[in-house]
């Protein structure tokens, strides 16, 4: 006989479905297993919808993975397995991706080929691996530099100065106290700056091919250089890829980010992909006073009135942008297709993307311009 | 756990349900049993959902229905701990260090210490609760703060040693989702996504708020919002925007303005950003008839 507590035994079922969540990627705390039968108890025997209302205000499910939770929950405790799953979208539609929605492979790993994915293995699914390459000196040079030459902004908070619009009070007291209340010296504040918001967004369309693996591993050593990156990937859809390129190890991050992105070398609707992306009002505000930089060769499938609007739209919201393009390497690039013209007076710098070498000299040249 | 005090009188989420109805707040099952839970077992909520489906709304309301002063702290880039939790008043304690001359003062009393929302909610538990505003602004140093407040529920004033809070303060956090929170922020609370409501729900909503707006009118507006919603707009009409709307428009039609005429006349109070206004304006005339059909 053990005098631990035991567990009551009506309890079990919601510490397996406790279990369930956590198989399938759910990141469940043991404080909120408590609390989510404090929450039963509490609620009393009512109806499964306030069990499953009590699992969603206590385990906290993200709401994009909302739609897996309910299904997890009917097969936990309905025992269903009649489950919906979301039909293949309107292929004309670019398609939104954001990491951590693979989780439904855990699911439904057998059937996961014959159902929604078969939209995406359409669209040239092409698992990437990543060569390493010979842009090592450049990317150090980028990670060493960085701190120092990236764009910032004035903050809100203040620090100490030698001189400054405010007078440092606190500071002024302390000091003042030590000397029977006489104030020898005014402290002064200034505001202090932060580095500012860097929006990536990379072009990894077929057209752009021979470049993506060194933008993507510029993507990465960007993303550790500098704390507030967000990479996104588009060519016919739009993947966020921040939380893969935050893996320390570079071969680690690449390799997660190669297994979110569904097409590799595909077609390109920029215009769409750029207007899904401010469509999403969370994606939309990454823009809002960032540095953006988008590396695309410019070459649109779709209608360019799409590109056009949604560059527009772009150049408002952020600090500055700029559009990186390989076609751009020689010195007296004039835009050519209907597209690049388009867009050429809503963005601050149309300049060369050919070489890991230009862009991270032009990304690290940033700091020193002003907003347009 | 043991049952708070704080809600006496509100034994299920269905009674919070009708509490916060007198309030002019429609709950649905979800954000009623949430709401519930925080306040039956002492946890912060935790509201997300896009811009303008009620988050401080309900923060508002279930100030009301506990009959509790709203303290609101909005945060924003670069928040911090003097605007958060208190300050001392610099000047005057200047000023007492000169007038005091041979005298001892404590400099670090009460008349020096300056209240901001944290504290104050700390200090009167039983009759405040506690908004902290759109967190998704406030960066992560400040978030990491909150982690530590929002566990133990009491601040440390260096000078003056630690403030516990006696009963565990009602503290409502809304975010709009404009970055991930930290996974320790959302374990500490009790947690709900606030969904734009269902058209039903959405037009008596607007029916209770507007209550010149007849009931077809709010079917209409509701109707429409509910397809902007679905355009892709950079910002698309909230709960606050269908009334305003259903509002204007029947204003209009009360000085004579015909009725499409008049949805179509007040679409400046539900969309307020011109490049909206005008990658809509082709449509609008089928969308507001397809509605008021």
């Amino acid at each position: 006989m053990s005098d631990e507590p035991q567990l009551p035994r009506a309890a079990g079922v919601f510490v397996s479905f406790v279990a369930l969540l956590r198989t399938n990627g759910f990141a469940v705390a043991p404080e909120q297993t408590t609390t989510f039968l404090a929450a039963i108890e509490l609620l009393g025997p009512r109806s499964l919808e306030a069990i499953r209302q009590a699992g969603l205000a206590t385990l906290a499910p993200p709401p994009e993975r909302r739609a897996t939770y309910d299904r997890l929950f009917d097969i936990h405790f309905l025992g269903s397995e009649a489950v919906d799953r979301a039909g293949a979208e309107d292929e004309e539609v670019v398609r939104l991706q954001e990491e951590g929605r693979g989780e439904d492979e855990t699911l439904f790993a057998d059937e996961a080929h014959e159902s929604g994915l078969a939209a995406a293995r359409a669209e040239a699914l092409v698992e990437r691996r990543f060569v390493p390459g010979a842009t090592g000196d450049v990317l150090r040079k980028l990670s060493r530099e960085a701190p120092a030459r990236l764009p910032r902004r004035r903050g809100h908070r203040r620090r100490r100065a030698r001189r400054g619009p405010w007078a440092d009070l606190r500071r002024t007291l302390r000091e003042s106290v030590r000397n029977d209340g006489e104030v020898l010296r005014l402290g002064r504040l200034k505001r202090r700056t932060r580095p500012r918001k860097i929006l990536l967004l990379i072009d990894v369309s077929g057209s752009m091919k021979g470049r993506t693996d060194d933008n993507m591993k510029l993507a990465h050593a960007l993303s550790h250089a500098a704390p507030n990156v967000e990479v996104f990937t588009f060519g016919t859809r739009l993947t966020r890829v921040t939380r893969a390129l935050r893996l320390k190890r570079r071969e680690q991050a690449l390799f997660a980010a190669a297994h979110l992105v569904s097409d590799w070398d595909g077609g390109t609707r920029i215009g769409d992909a750029l207007q899904a992306f401010l469509a999403v009002p969370r994606f939309g505000s990454y823009a809002r006073g960032a540095a953006v930089v988008i590396v695309s060769d410019g070459l649109e499938r779709g209608d360019p009135s799409a590109l056009r609007d949604a560059v527009a739209k772009l150049s408002r919201r952020a600090w500055r942008l700029s559009w990186l393009t390989p076609l751009a390497s020689g010195p007296t690039f004039q835009p050519q297709t209907e597209a690049l013209i388009a867009i050429r007076r809503f963005v601050d710098d149309l300049v060369d993307g050919g070489s890991t070498a230009a862009i991270v000299s032009h990304v690290l040249s940033l700091g020193q311009r002003k907003a347009a | 756990m043991t049952v708070r005090g704080n809600i006496v009188g509100i034994d299920s989420p269905e009674a919070l349900e009708r509490a916060l109805r007198t309030a002019y707040y429609l709950a649905d099952d979800g954000l009623a049993t949430a709401a519930y839970l925080a306040l039956a077992l002492g946890k912060p909520l935790l509201l997300e959902g896009a811009p303008g489906v009620g988050k401080t709304e309900a923060a508002k309301a279930i100030a009301a229905v506990l009959g509790r002063r709203l303290i609101r702290l909005q945060c924003y880039e670069g928040i911090d701990a003097a605007a958060a939790l208190y300050e001392w008043n610099y000047p005057r304690q200047m000023l007492a260090i000169r007038q005091a001359g041979e005298e001892t003062i404590d400099i670090y009393g009460e008349t020096f210490l300056i209240e901001r929302p944290m504290l104050a909610s700390l200090r009167a538990p039983d009759s405040t609760v506690l908004l902290i505003d759109e967190i998704d602004r406030a960066d992560q140093e400040f978030e990491a703060f909150l982690l530590e407040f929002l566990s133990d529920f009491q601040i440390s004033i260096p000078e003056r040693g630690t403030v516990r809070a006696a009963e565990r303060p009602v503290v409502v956090l809304t975010s709009n989702r404009t970055r991930d929170l930290h996974e320790a922020l959302r374990r500490r609370c009790v947690y709900h996504w606030i969904d734009y409501p269902t058209a039903e729900r959405e037009a008596r909503i607007v029916m209770m708020r507007a209550s010149s707006v007849a009931e077809a009118t709010a079917r209409a507006v509701v109707a429409a919002v509910g397809k902007l919603r679905r355009e892709p707009l950079s910002k698309a009409p909230g709960i606050a925007e269908a009334v305003d709307w259903a509002e204007a428009a029947t204003l209009l039609h009360a000085r004579g303005v015909r009725w499409p005429d008049a949805f179509k006349r007040s679409i400046g109070v539900a969309l307020k950003d011109e490049e909206d206004l005008t990658f809509i304006s082709g449509r609008l005339d089928a969308l507001i008839a397809e509605a008021a059909a």
